[in-house]
């Protein structure tokens, strides 16, 4: 693996080919804040919170660190007046469905973010998706998956399988930044788990 | 049929079909376009068949069935051939007597010809309507006289032979270099250079590579490639095997929607047509090339239009876009260069060929070279298909070939490219057609679609409409496009129902830089376009909804109901 | 529900994970919806985690979950209709149907979906019943139009 060198808020970081930004940082010390990644998961570029800026040839484009592959001569802004209007509207929208959530509101006081600027949506979910993936890609069970799109894209969990595999199982539950995933089970088991009577046939 | 080998053949063949052909012979020209069909074409065409069957005339003459003459408002089309009378909006009542009358007694019935709205003006024959003559049809010119089911009726035209000139005459290098000194630029909304995009698919390290048509056209008020494409399938095809000889690709994909049943029955003729007559397939034309083209179908979401979107769907995977700065030229479909174009853009390539580049740099602009179709929608008076060299300027196409604003109305402003375009006022209609003037201007031409709203359009609820389709559309992977369209959707509903509150304009403007930079893919990074723009040019109309709770066009009914307190 | 066509679907694509969609998308056109044993006979057959086929099914307008009524009335709502009035179309409908987008009647008489841009913008707003195109239809027209149905 060849190596690359790039910048990184102004320090020279060496990193091998093949690496994203955000591996680059971590193992050069930089922070830089993530929502939906996970060490045991694949990237997944989906709450955005890791943006940082990458300029190419004069050229800044905003990309997430999780996936962006390091180049050579890149040079990296993990914070700006940009990217951290980024991050704040982004918790401000997450902060409508999870309030109370302990790891948004640790962030929200960093980035300045108002928990009451957008209105309030009934939903606790925050689409982080490390329930699904990890179910898909460590257990294998493909328990819990995402269904429908847009605005009424919502985790649920299957009942055939959950109903075999979840009571042993729950590590996904400590995963959950909002406790959105206990209440998802909690209602799956209510409603739609097959009796136990008709399983033991 | 056995394979044509050399150029020699084609035309051999191509001189057989036109001896062939009695130029006196009646025909009956049926528009069969997406529009007419709508307008209830089926049952003419029974009529008419019904017809000549009761007056022994089916052998005497021929009836087809064609693609989209582009007059979508008046239709049915009819057209009679060989005078080329041009009969409107036509009923199954009036096929009798246009048997009689037209095709036996050769006379024209005045009540079903085209009259000049403002002059009083007739025109009998098809070339004399002023809706025709003045446009330059060089891509739909053929289509009533073409039956789209018929290689030999795209043969006798002329068809295929800037395939003979490409692959028999030139090298690739020699056709990729024509197609850059022509400045093509891509129709499908981007206007980048194609024969730029070719080279880098060209010259992208893998043996293998691929091109694509893009016939999804998901776009809302878009209509010009599924009219091409359904009334000249040929013309896309010639122009794909052309590229794919200059790219180097063996492997195509034509790429389009599932819900057009009469489109993927042409398309899937002219591929076996065309592998029948040696122009598809192993060695084409005897020139030593072999290429093959797949079919592949959308399963209903907008996005799927979206190129590294719609390259996941043909590996069978759920059509997600790719970040823009994984180049889909270099690592696209299976991770293999992929150059994909639009239905329009692969049409224009057999007439850069064919005619030189230097023609078609005699058309258009500095920077926007040769015809674009444009599909004119809304409050138009027709609502229609027109093709125009590009630098026509918007005036003329609005008013002379959109027949104006329908009801008495005044033109309060165009939308371009649907709900990641943009919205410019009438103030600005004497622009060209032009990819970079209209870029400037904030609405991107897009794929050529305009949308004409009159003076009781309200903007606020136009604005509200197009996020909304795009909250129907969103994959809601990412927070910026899922939960920013959202917010977005519930502040300009709000705004539309008299809940506007001050600061919302300048939230929405956050909002739209945030997810400009940070949403997943272009689709999330283009949904704040048609607002901005509109913000642009009628900021007032915005705040009037918010400070006065007015709806200055007189449209939102919550705010309509407020005005009389 | 015609078992055996769906049968014939689903073997000639065995085992074919990459098929999904696309057996998902010939299913759908045969049986106009995809009923949840169907779908658990897709991922057995297509060797795919049932979670997928469940994901796509919902991700989709094209599928269906629920079963059709004997007719379908589609609505375009693509910009151009839009702003000819289709809302108004749809209201209407709803009103005479007494059945919103996504939903069938209690007699499975009608079932109603709003499409995307047809591409026939001239002929907007406009209203289809099963191959049947209403062109430029007006609310008033709407009722003598589904009078036709049975």
């Amino acid at each position: 693996m060849s190596e690359i060198i790039l910048q990184i808020d102004g320090k020279e970081v060496t990193a091998s080919e093949g690496m994203t930004v955000l591996q680059a940082a971590q193992q050069a010390g930089i922070s830089i804040p993530t929502l939906c990644h996970h060490e045991k998961l694949d990237p997944y570029g989906g709450c955005r919170f890791c943006t940082v800026e990458a300029e190419v040839r004069g050229w800044t484009n905003y990309v997430a660190a999780c996936l962006y592959p390091v180049a050579k001569d890149l040079i990296v802004r993990t914070r700006s007046e940009k990217v951290d209007k980024i991050r704040k509207v982004i918790l401000e929208l997450l902060l409508a469905h999870a309030p109370d959530a302990f790891d948004l509101q640790d962030l929200a006081k960093e980035y300045g973010a108002n928990k009451d600027r957008f209105a309030k949506d009934s939903s606790f979910c925050i689409h982080c998706g490390l329930c699904v993936r990890y179910c898909a890609e460590v257990k294998k069970k493909n328990a819990i998956c995402f269904v429908d799109k847009g605005k009424t894209r919502e985790i649920s969990f299957i009942p055939e399988v959950a109903a075999k595999e979840c009571w042993n199982c729950k590590e996904c539950f400590p995963l959950c930044p909002t406790e959105a995933l206990q209440a998802a089970y909690v209602l799956a088991k209510a409603f739609a788990f097959p009796l136990e009577s008709a399983s033991a046939e | 049929m056995t394979r044509i080998k050399s150029a020699a053949e084609l035309e051999e063949l191509r001189q057989g079909i036109l001896s062939k052909i009695d130029p006196d012979k009646p025909s009956i020209s049926i528009c069969a376009g997406l529009s007419c069909l709508g307008l209830g074409n089926g049952k003419l065409i029974s009529a008419f068949k019904e017809e000549l069957g009761k007056q022994s005339l089916e052998a005497k003459v021929d009836v087809i069935t064609t693609g989209c003459h582009g007059f979508c408002e008046k239709g049915p089309i009819v057209v009679i051939n060989p005078e080329e009378i041009c009969y409107l909006e036509v009923k199954p009542e009036d096929v009798p007597e246009i048997i009689s009358q037209t095709v036996i007694a050769k006379k024209v019935i005045d009540r079903l010809i085209h009259t000049d709205p403002n002059t009083g003006e007739k025109a009998a024959h098809m070339s004399d309507i002023p809706f025709y003559k003045n446009q330059m049809r060089v891509l739909m010119g053929n289509n009533s006289k073409i039956n789209p089911k018929s290689i030999e009726d795209y043969l006798a035209i002329g068809g295929y032979s800037a395939l003979a000139k490409a692959l028999l005459k030139m090298s690739p290098v020699q056709v990729l270099e024509e197609v850059k000194i022509a400045n093509l630029r891509g129709r499908g909304g981007g206007g980048f250079p194609a024969g730029r995009k070719w080279e880098t698919t060209r010259n992208a390290p893998n043996e293998v590579k691929y091109v694509i048509v893009n016939a999804h056209e998901g776009e809302p008020g878009a209509f010009m490639d599924r009219a091409l494409f359904q009334a000249n399938p040929h013309s896309v095809l010639e122009g794909l095997i052309i590229g794919a000889y200059a790219i180097g690709s063996h492997q195509g994909f034509i790429y389009t929607r599932h819900d057009t049943p009469e489109l993927r029955k042409n398309v899937d003729l002219a591929l076996a047509q065309a592998e029948e007559y040696g122009l598809l397939g192993e060695n084409i034309l005897g020139s030593g090339f072999d290429f093959k083209v797949e079919v592949h179908y959308d399963v209903g979401i907008f996005v799927s239009g979206e190129s590294s979107a719609l390259m996941r769907s043909i590996e069978g995977k759920a059509p997600e876009p790719k970040p823009k700065y994984i180049r889909t030229s270099v690592n696209g479909i299976w991770d293999r260069p992929s150059n994909l174009n639009n239905v329009e853009t692969w049409a224009n390539v057999p007439q850069i060929i064919g005619k030189g580049s230097e023609w078609y740099n005699s058309i258009g602009t500095d920077k926007s070279k040769g015809t674009k179709l444009i599909s004119l929608s809304g409050h138009v008076c027709n609502s229609t298909v027109v093709e125009v060299p590009m630098g026509t300027s918007l005036r003329e196409i609005v008013y002379d070939f959109g027949g104006g604003i329908p009801n008495g109305k005044k033109l309060k402003a165009i939308h371009f490219g649907g709900p990641m375009g943009g919205t410019i006022p009438e103030s600005l209609i004497d622009n060209p057609l032009d990819f970079d003037v209209l870029s400037k201007l904030g609405a991107s031409m897009g794929a050529g679609d305009m949308l004409m709203m009159d003076e009781d359009t309200c903007l606020v609820e136009v604005a509200r409409y197009f996020l909304d389709f795009l909250s129907g559309e969103s994959c809601g992977k990412c927070v910026p496009c899922r939960e920013g369209i959202r917010q977005m959707l519930n502040i300009l509903t709000n705004m539309t129902k008299g809940k506007g509150r001050e600061g919302d304009i300048e939230l929405l403007e956050e909002l739209s830089e945030v997810i400009g930079a940070a949403a997943l893919c272009s689709l999330g990074r283009s949904v704040q376009n048609p607002l901005l723009s509109m913000l642009k040019y009628f900021r007032a109309e915005f705040e009037a909804h918010i400070k006065e709770k007015r709806c200055p066009a007189h449209s939102c009914k919550e705010l309509i109901a407020l005005e009389g307190v | 529900m015609n078992n055996d066509a769906i049968d014939n679907i689903l073997n000639k694509y065995q085992g074919q994970a990459g098929s999904l969609i696309r057996v998902m998308m010939e299913i759908q056109e045969e049986n106009h919806w995809l009923p949840r044993e169907v779908m658990v006979k897709i991922s057995e057959k297509l060797e795919v985690p049932f979670s997928r086929v469940l994901r796509i099914a919902t991700y989709y307008k094209t599928f269906s979950l629920t079963p059709k009524g004997r007719h379908e009335i589609q609505i375009c709502t693509g910009t151009a209709c839009h702003i000819r009035g289709a809302q108004n179309v749809l209201g209407a409908v709803q009103d005479l149907t007494g059945i919103k987008p996504g939903e069938t009647d209690a007699d499975q008489k009608f079932s109603l979906e709003i499409v995307n841009c047809q591409g026939n913008c001239t002929c907007g707003p406009m209203l289809k019943i099963d191959e049947q195109t209403h062109s430029r239809i007006s609310p008033a027209e709407i009722a003598d139009a589904l009078k036709k149905y049975d």
